[in-house]
């Protein structure tokens, strides 16, 4: 059964690495789109997941951080953290057309940011939120209890614990958890489309209130918007995104069997 | 003796600067910690306040859960009846559970209960990357390769339908349902286990008169999961399942989905028209059926723990 589900996938993927290498080339990577996005690169929409994907990190990191701090390290087992949790998890669960909705509502609408990076990455941050609260904390739980309180019992404060001890160990497991935020908010369209990316810019932005192309909203127009692209391109840019993708799963992976390996305790 | 001056006394007290940056960050953390609940909140309160001239006005209760249909651009005579696009949704998600619950099942059952050391291992990071690739890309699998796929195998004029999407959502939901079905399976003590071997119960027996039954919670909280993802997946629907407004009579015919329609919509839309109001109320719509599919999971996993 479980190669059932993974054969298909793996015949799909060498489908995507046949028809869509071709497309790959230097070229490819750093050129613009050309005549009506049917030939040329794809240097804006790769340019442009990387800024939104970098913007929506400031925002989501610090925050998510905080927020596993505070639930592994402060909150006390009563209702209030259990509703907390609870909101994490459902987070977790709203489609991405409606962070869409809602970026456009408050952010775009409200905020007046305006259709803009900023507002893209904003809405990519918070649904990637609870990825980054959810590996944190499993990281800073995996600190030994003896080691917290050794330090408490040397007089140094709460704070001084988390920053000087829990911190420093647990770094290696939240590094993973962003670095799997990247691989998920690199792939998602939904939210973008109405937030911040734009089908076609000729032009990279120059600041966070201007628009941006990108690969996964790329993909989507060239695949279904635009007539006569040559078959191979859209592959190229569909097997460009998901090895995107990839590395950076694997590289989460990697990094997290390493750090289990490592572990003194 | 001389007392202890108040000054010393003062200096024994922990209330120096570390003690303030403690309370403080102690603040910001808390902040930080609800941030989860003020972000739920918002996202309710936004897509109402946008959608709420609609639902005050223009909305109605029974043509949008009655009729099929839905014209918001219709020069003489606009309707909004959602029917549609929710058996639309329905549909495809029933499909996709249809291929995605066997599957998962069969899979987190080998992982947990058969599988040892490096295959385990290998298995579950395989499972992992399925789960990371992105939803445009699944959509466009379903848009080339699919299509093709279903149009040769079933001799039928058009590939992109229930069938196509519910293949592909099955797949997209199968790897986040493997890894809850096998942490349910997990959950379950050891104990049992041998207890059932030591009867002289065969390793097949004890899975499906002991484990599964055991697990039996964690398991539809697995299945739920999924079809809160079905509902709210967007793209790979939206390119998958054809488009189209229909009542599907068999998996070949071409549906729209709920998520689809706000995705292909908002875009054309003027902020504050009825069109508008409409695909916003359709989110809250949305909003509120995973918010209940996620909730009614949690109960039913905390089942299990206070057994």
């Amino acid at each position: 059964m479980t190669s059932l589900l993974i054969l298909p996938v793996m015949l799909i993927l060498v489908i995507l690495v046949i028809r869509g290498g071709p497309a790959i080339s230097w070229e490819f990577l750093t050129a613009y789109p050309i005549k009506g996005m049917t030939a040329g690169g794809v240097f804006p929409a790769l340019a442009g997941t990387v800024f939104l994907v970098s913007l929506g990190l400031l925002f989501s990191v610090p925050l998510g951080v905080a927020a596993a701090i505070y639930l592994s390290e402060y909150a006390p087992d009563n209702i209030f953290t259990r509703i907390i949790n609870l909101a994490i998890i459902n987070l977790a669960g709203v489609p991405s057309i409606v962070h869409a909705l809602f970026g456009l509502g408050a952010f775009v609408i409200f905020f007046k940011f305006g259709t803009s990076m900023l507002a893209a990455s904003l809405t990519l941050a918070i649904m990637a939120l609870p990825v980054v609260i959810v590996a944190t904390k499993e990281s800073l739980q995996a600190v030994p209890m003896a080691f917290r309180e050794a330090c408490w019992s040397m007089g140094a404060s709460r704070w001084q614990t988390i920053r000087r001890i829990v911190l420093p160990n647990a770094v290696s497991g939240i590094l993973t958890g962003v670095i799997l935020e990247v691989s998920r908010t690199a792939g998602e369209t939904a939210p973008i489309m109405f937030t911040g990316a734009a089908f076609f810019l000729p032009f990279l932005p120059e600041s966070v209130y201007d628009q941006t192309m990108a690969l996964s909203l790329h993909l989507f127009v060239v695949a279904t918007q635009v007539p006569n692209v040559p078959e191979q391109l859209p592959y190229g840019v569909a097997l460009l995104l998901i090895s995107l993708v990839l590395v950076m799963n694997a590289l989460s992976i990697g990094f997290r069997v390493r750090f289990r390996n490592q572990k003194k305790w | 003796m001389k007392q202890a001056s108040p000054k010393t006394i003062r200096s024994i007290d922990q209330r120096d600067i570390a003690w303030f940056v403690d309370k403080g960050v102690q603040v910001l953390m808390f902040l930080g910690g609800i941030s989860a609940i003020i972000f739920i909140i918002g996202i309710f309160v936004f897509i109402s306040k946008e959608g709420l001239s609609f639902v005050a006005g223009r909305f109605d209760f029974v043509e949008f859960f009655t009729s099929i249909a839905w014209r918001p651009t219709s020069a003489t005579n606009e309707t909004y009846g959602a029917l549609a696009l929710l058996v639309g949704t329905a549909s495809i998600t029933g499909m996709a559970m249809l291929i995605a619950i066997p599957f998962s099942l069969g899979a987190a059952i080998y992982i947990g209960e058969f599988a040892t050391g490096k295959t385990r291992e290998t298995l579950k990071v395989l499972v992992e990357m399925l789960a990371a690739i992105p939803s445009v890309v699944w959509g466009f699998i379903g848009l080339t390769i699919m299509n093709g796929v279903i149009i040769d195998l079933f001799n039928v004029p058009i590939g992109l339908n229930v069938l196509n999407a519910g293949v592909i959502l099955g797949l997209m939901a199968a790897p986040i349902m493997t890894t809850i079905a096998e942490d349910a399976l997990k959950a379950v003590p050891d104990k049992y286990r041998e207890a059932a071997e030591a009867m002289g119960a065969t390793k097949w027996q004890v899975i499906r008169k002991v484990v599964l039954p055991a697990a039996k919670n964690g398991l539809v909280s697995a299945v739920l999961l999924g079809i809160g993802r079905g509902f709210g997946e967007t793209m790979a629907v939206l390119m998958a399942s054809g488009h189209s407004i229909n009542i599907p009579g068999s998996p070949f015919d071409s549906v729209r989905a709920l998520t689809a329609t706000i995705a292909a919509e908002l875009g054309e839309t003027a902020v504050g028209s009825d069109h508008y109001g409409a695909l916003f109320a359709l989110g809250i719509f949305l909003f509120l059926i995973t918010l209940i599919i996620n909730l009614t999971a949690d109960v039913v996993v905390r089942g299990i723990r206070n057994k």
